[in-house]
Formats: C-alpha cells, structure tokens, sequence
C-alpha cells in the first residue's frame, strides 16, 4: 500500500476527528458526509469535531488467530467501544491483561503504532484503548 | 412481474479440489444446471455469475465473460454476462438480478452460477481476501479479523440472552450431522460438542469449529419465466418471495449487534412478497458462517424469538426430522463455503428438498423453502423463498 492510504486518515486515526450533524446533533466516528438520519437537510452542515476519547466497552474478544501484521501481538484483545458522545468503534485494549476485560470497562484512546504493511513498509499509527 | 421459476440446478463437490481450475468447477456446475432444466445454450438470454473476489484468490477479474467463454456461449450468442459481488451474499445478490431479469420482463431464460476458488492461495492471504468484506479501513487496521467481529457478536448475544458455549457447538454438531448425509459436502464427518470446545481458540469465545472452512466450489441455477419453463419441465419450483436489505458495514455503527437487522428486513421483504409467515417455511438454508450467524439468522428470520435460539439449536429443533429442519446441506460450516457459490449453493440445496430428490436427508413433504445469505457482518442479507409445484 502507498503513503497517501495512511496519511489521508490521519485526522481521524491521530486525533479522533469525526463529524457531528449541524441538523439534529448527532456525532459520527469517522466522518461522514451525510447523517444518516437527517439525509439531505445535513448536507453541508456535517461539521468536523474532536471527539473526546473515553467510553466504555460493548463488546470484546481475545484474537488468538490474527493476519500477519498483528501475529506478533497476540492473544490481544479487541473491543467494540461506545465514546461518551455515543459514537462507536472498533479498536484493541491494551495496558491490561486479555483476563482483566470487562463488558462496561471504562476505557480512553492513546496514540499507538498499529502495524507496519511488511517489512519495508510503512508503519502505520493510531488510537487503541486502555482502562480509564 | 411475471411469475419466474427454478428449472434446472447443478453443484460441484465443495472442499479443497486442488487438481481444478476456477473454470473447471465454473463449467461443471454449468453444464449440470442445463442438462437438469433440458435446454440447450441457444436457449439462454443471460448469465450472472455471484463472485466475491477472483482477482484477489486467483489474480483474474472478468469472470463472468470468461465462464461465458468457457460455456460456449460468448462467442455464438454473445450473451450478456454479468459478475455480482456482496461478500458472502454475491450468489444471492446475482439470484436476486437474475430473478428481476426474468420478472420485468428482459429474459425468459437466464443461468446464474456462483463460483469461488479459494485454495489457490494459502490460509493466511485467503483468510485476509475474505476478511476485506468487512471494514478495512476502520475494523481491520486496528487488528479486527472476520472472526473476532463474529466474537464480539457472540459474546454480546450470550450476556443479553444467556446463549452458552455449548449451544453454539451444537449448531455446528448439528450441520456435521446434516452434511455427513450430503455427498457434495466438503467435511462429511459427524462430530460432538467436544469436538467443537477442545478445537483451536481463534477469537474468544469461538473456536475453530464454530468457524466455517475455506472452500473450493461452484454452483448453478437455470431460471426462467413461469411460461416457458412449462415447455422444459414439470418439476417447477417457483420463486415465491426473494427481498434484500443493506446495514452498516462496520459491525460497531449497528443499532444491536446480537441482531442483523439487513436479515430483519429482508426477511419481512421476501415473507410479505410471497404472502407468508415465518411458521409456514418447511425446510431453511441459513447463512452459519459462524455458529453465532446460525443462532442470530434462526431468531431473525422468525423462525424462534428474539434470544431464544440457543435454546432451540440445544433442543435441536432446527435438526432433520423435527421441528424445522434448517441447513440440510450441512450450511456453511459441513457443506463448504466458496464465498461466491454459497448463495447459490444454498438454493440448489432448497430446489432438491422441494423435488424430493435430498435423498438420506430429504425432508418429508417439504413445500415451502427458504434460503438466507449475508455479505461481511451483516452488511448486506438476502432472503429467498422457493416453492415446490406439483
């Protein structure tokens, strides 16, 4: 893959740059275009935000059987977290012990290197989450 | 619309069939559908052909054009042939167009085949090409796999519900059971709920025999217009219902993952079209992927309520011979799933159950069919209903 895959995601994936609809208020995670609810009333007034990095965790499993990029990194835990503003997303839990997850867990992003696409490749980086 | 039916089915053995090409098993599920329905290639108006992603197993796109190639069909007809892709929906998706082809009116008589060969990669690249149907940018950079999404699914549906450990393992008990009776299936092996709890930890809680394999295979489906099928056969079996439904595609933005509301839709598209309800379906191919998919399909489809699936799958309700039998075949996870041929696999199972031809593991009186399929997560499912007439 080359640079520009990585680097155009850079304010969402960085800094947790998402959209919040000018129309009803709803936030997104990444950021859309169009809110899904109000359609073309929010066209032009999806407006970008910073979103603030804690929630809580949905759902959660301990991968032991990972592509390639993540092998070294395994058993690790991914979640599906839910950000106070209500948004969701899927990320990895570190800090902690695969035991140590809860359904609920409060948790809050942190900059990490994600993988690296082989070994001349770029490294690429991004938020994961650990307990708050 | 015109009424539109089923005339003729043809499959290949599933598994890992390695001394044959993409065209092969393309060309033989082929030539099977249209011996079976009794036409010959002039008789054919267009070709649809559910793929989800040749150019990345078998470095080669264009693969509807090709099998229209290799049929014999692209160079006297020059009929339009036409590839479908929506993950593991892509047959259905391309029974769906092949159905609204013939049902506006367009063509009378149209083939539409599914085909996937995944094994002329390794394990690892071909768990990854099968992974792209979810969320690359957003679950899969982070570390997601198709498993672990199926996982979190899992986990999520056992707190809310109280679905164990032990009644995924015996959805997958169940369709070793079901396609240790079909001769196409690629694992024809009973196993046991220890079988299942003792196999590898691939996403916590599923294992890999809550996961489905990867498959070689391909299957094919000859319809036509309710008129012109009379002039071929009298083993008609009619398309009563089919609807489809989209959500979003990573699993996180969803209104309830331990729900895939796409099937909730489809499912009430595809009852409503044929004017029936849930209790009058007699037999089921549903899409098991993994043993959570199967739970989650028999609660969305209306077969059981909403959390009540585990149960039924423990009570083996859902297992030849009682209540509602479903994946007859052996689904997914028995039978095979070469991604592109699944949907079509799947209603080729139905046909031969409403023709009374399923042999060793035929369902008596079988009227009414139903057949379900899902692309990635859940971001696309089709619902089709068949009919058999006497």
């Amino acid at each position: 893959m080359n640079m520009p895959r990585f680097w155009r995601e850079i304010q969402g994936r960085y800094n947790l740059i998402g959209s919040r609809c000018g129309n009803c208020g709803d936030y997104f995670f990444p950021k859309r275009d169009i809110c899904p609810k109000c359609h073309r009333k929010s066209i032009g007034k999806m407006d970008a935000v910073k979103l603030g990095g804690s929630g809580k965790i949905v759902s959660y499993t301990v991968v032991h059987d990972a592509h390639p990029e993540y092998s070294d990194m395994k058993p690790y835990v991914m979640a599906i977290i839910e950000l106070d503003e209500g948004v969701r997303l899927t990320s990895q839990i570190v800090d902690c012990s695969p035991e140590e997850v809860r359904t609920g867990m409060r948790v809050r992003a942190t900059f990490r290197k994600l993988a690296e696409d082989g070994k001349e490749g770029v490294i690429f980086y991004g938020y994961k989450f650990r307990p708050e | 619309m015109r009424d539109v039916a089923v005339i003729g089915i043809g499959i290949t053995k599933f598994g890992e069939l390695w001394e044959r090409s993409f065209r092969d098993i393309g060309i033989e599920a082929g030539i099977k559908a249209i011996n079976d329905a009794g036409i010959s290639g002039s008789d054919i108006d267009a070709l649809y052909i559910g793929n989800m992603s040749a150019g990345a197993f078998i470095r080669q796109e264009h693969v509807a054009a090709l099998i229209a190639d290799y049929v014999g069909l692209a160079q006297t007809s020059h009929i339009p042939a036409i590839r479908v892709e929506a993950a593991g929906a892509s047959g259905a998706v391309a029974f769906r167009e092949a159905f609204l082809s013939i049902a506006s009116g367009m063509h009378d008589i149209v083939v539409v085949g599914g085909a996937e060969k995944m094994t002329d990669i390794g394990d690892e690249m071909a768990n990854a090409v099968q992974g792209m149907a979810i969320d690359q940018e957003w679950e899969t950079v982070f570390g997601a796999t198709y498993a672990s999404l199926h996982a979190m699914m899992a986990r999520a549906h056992m707190e809310k519900y109280g679905t164990t450990r032990e009644q995924l393992a015996m959805v997958s008990v169940i369709n070793h059971r079901h396609g240790a009776l079909n001769p196409d299936a690629q694992f024809r092996r009973e196993i046991n709920v220890d079988t299942v709890l003792r196999s590898g930890m691939v996403a916590e809680p599923l294992r890999v025999f809550d996961m489905c394999p990867l498959s070689d295979g391909a299957a094919t489906i000859v319809l036509a217009s309710m008129d012109a099928a009379k002039k071929f056969t009298d083993r008609i079996v009619k398309v009563r219902g089919i609807g489809q439904g989209s959500d979003t595609i990573a699993l996180h933005d969803r209104r309830d993952i331990t729900t895939i509301d796409a099937t909730v839709y489809a499912a009430k598209r595809a009852y409503d079209m044929a004017g029936i309800k849930a209790k009058d379906v007699d037999v089921a191919e549903v899409y098991d992927s993994s043993t959570i998919s199967e739970i989650m399909a028999i609660e969305d489809l209306g077969f059981f309520e909403k959390g009540t699936g585990g149960k039924a799958v423990e009570e083996e309700r859902i297992a030849l011979g009682n209540e509602i039998p479903v994946n007859t075949s052996g689904g997914l996870k028995s039978r095979g799933h070469p991604v592109g041929a699944t949907g079509i696999a799947q209603i080729v199972e139905i046909v031969k159950q409403l023709r009374g031809e399923a042999d060793g593991r035929q369902v008596k009186d079988a009227k009414i069919g139903l057949a379900h399929a899902i692309g990635g997560t859940g971001g696309t499912a089709v619902v089709s209903i068949l009919e058999g007439c006497e």
